[in-house]
């Protein structure tokens, strides 16, 4: 008993690092919860609306390129495969297989915007875009169509950015050695967010590019 | 003492990378599966295909990428209550919309 409290005054407060994985993760998850809410509130905005214009999101959605949103889902859900492999490599302590994948789910999600931006600018172009002119002729259910569409990938894309950001902070911090298999933390709670933003997008794919 | 404190502290459950390859390569199938759906059997067969297997992707995902299986159950119920929430919210306004 006397050992324990003499442990503890020997570690000043200052240098006992409080790590408490379970805790941690709960707080991400409540924070995904949150996350599931904000983008069930559009699923449920898309369930009425489509339910009241049958016909014109099956026309409209035949607009979207299947090739694209299939390729970004396999380009995804492969980077969602590199980042649950960063994690276990890092806690199996291997540093640098763990860097490998994270950077490789860095460069798919690139990927992803990429393959989204050419995406867009070609319904740019074609002038369905929010503001255009071109979008507001369209019979009244097509213009909702895509007005959800960019609403809702667009939501989903700025999550992809954000998760490239935390995705960058986190590469440092493995390869300063903050971040290490006995303090992994961090790099877990990004790849749950990564997992679902790609949870997300899952959803999305038959919601707007299999409405056919 | 701090080394017995140490040892107390649990070992994160590492799963072997051969078992996600599997569950992506899963999860590929299951993609491949609804954009077939969907491509050859336009209309009502194609979206009961998306409704079917997409929650099936959403929930390997969550089993196996995001650890839930091998979380405490609290985590489970935590996300299920969420999920049954949600569920509320969108089961009883389409069934307003719906069935006017």
């Amino acid at each position: 008993m006397s050992s324990d409290i003499s442990h503890a005054i020997d570690q000043a407060p200052g240098h006992v690092v409080h790590t408490d994985p379970e805790t941690g993760k709960t707080g991400m998850w409540l924070f995904l919860f949150t996350e599931l809410l904000l983008f069930g509130g559009l699923f449920l905005i898309y369930g009425v609306y489509r339910s009241m214009n049958e016909g014109a999101f099956h026309h409209a959605a035949a607009e979207l390129n299947v090739a694209m949103g299939v390729t970004n889902t396999i380009v995804l859900l492969t980077s969602s495969l590199t980042m649950v492999m960063a994690v276990s490599a890092l806690q199996r302590n291997q540093v640098k297989r763990s860097l490998g994948f994270l950077t490789g789910t860095l460069l798919l999600s690139a990927t992803f915007l990429v393959i989204k931006f050419f995406e867009w600018s070609a319904k740019y172009h074609h002038g369905i875009f929010p503001g255009k002119d071109h979008l507001h002729e369209l019979p009244h259910g097509e213009g909702l169509f895509f007005n959800l569409y960019f609403m809702m990938t667009g939501l989903h894309g700025i999550h992809v950015v954000i998760g490239m950001i935390v995705m960058t902070v986190v590469l440092f911090k493995i390869r300063s050695g903050a971040l290490a298999a006995d303090n992994h933390g961090m790099l877990e709670y990004t790849g749950l967010y990564w997992h679902l933003v790609d949870l997300v997008w899952i959803f999305l794919l038959p919601l707007f590019y299999l409405t056919t | 003492m701090s080394n017995s404190h140490t040892a107390v502290a649990e070992k994160p459950h590492v799963l072997p990378d051969g078992l996600f390859v599997m569950v992506w390569a899963a999860l590929l199938v299951l993609t491949a599966i609804t954009v077939g759906g969907s491509v050859f059997f336009p209309g009502k067969v194609g979206i009961l295909v998306a409704m079917i297997v997409t929650p099936i992707k959403a929930t390997l995902i969550l089993m196996y990428f995001m650890h839930l299986k091998y979380e405490k159950k609290a985590f489970t119920i935590m996300f299920l209550v969420a999920v049954g929430i949600l569920s509320v919210f969108i089961g009883l306004t389409l069934f307003d919309y719906l069935l006017r």
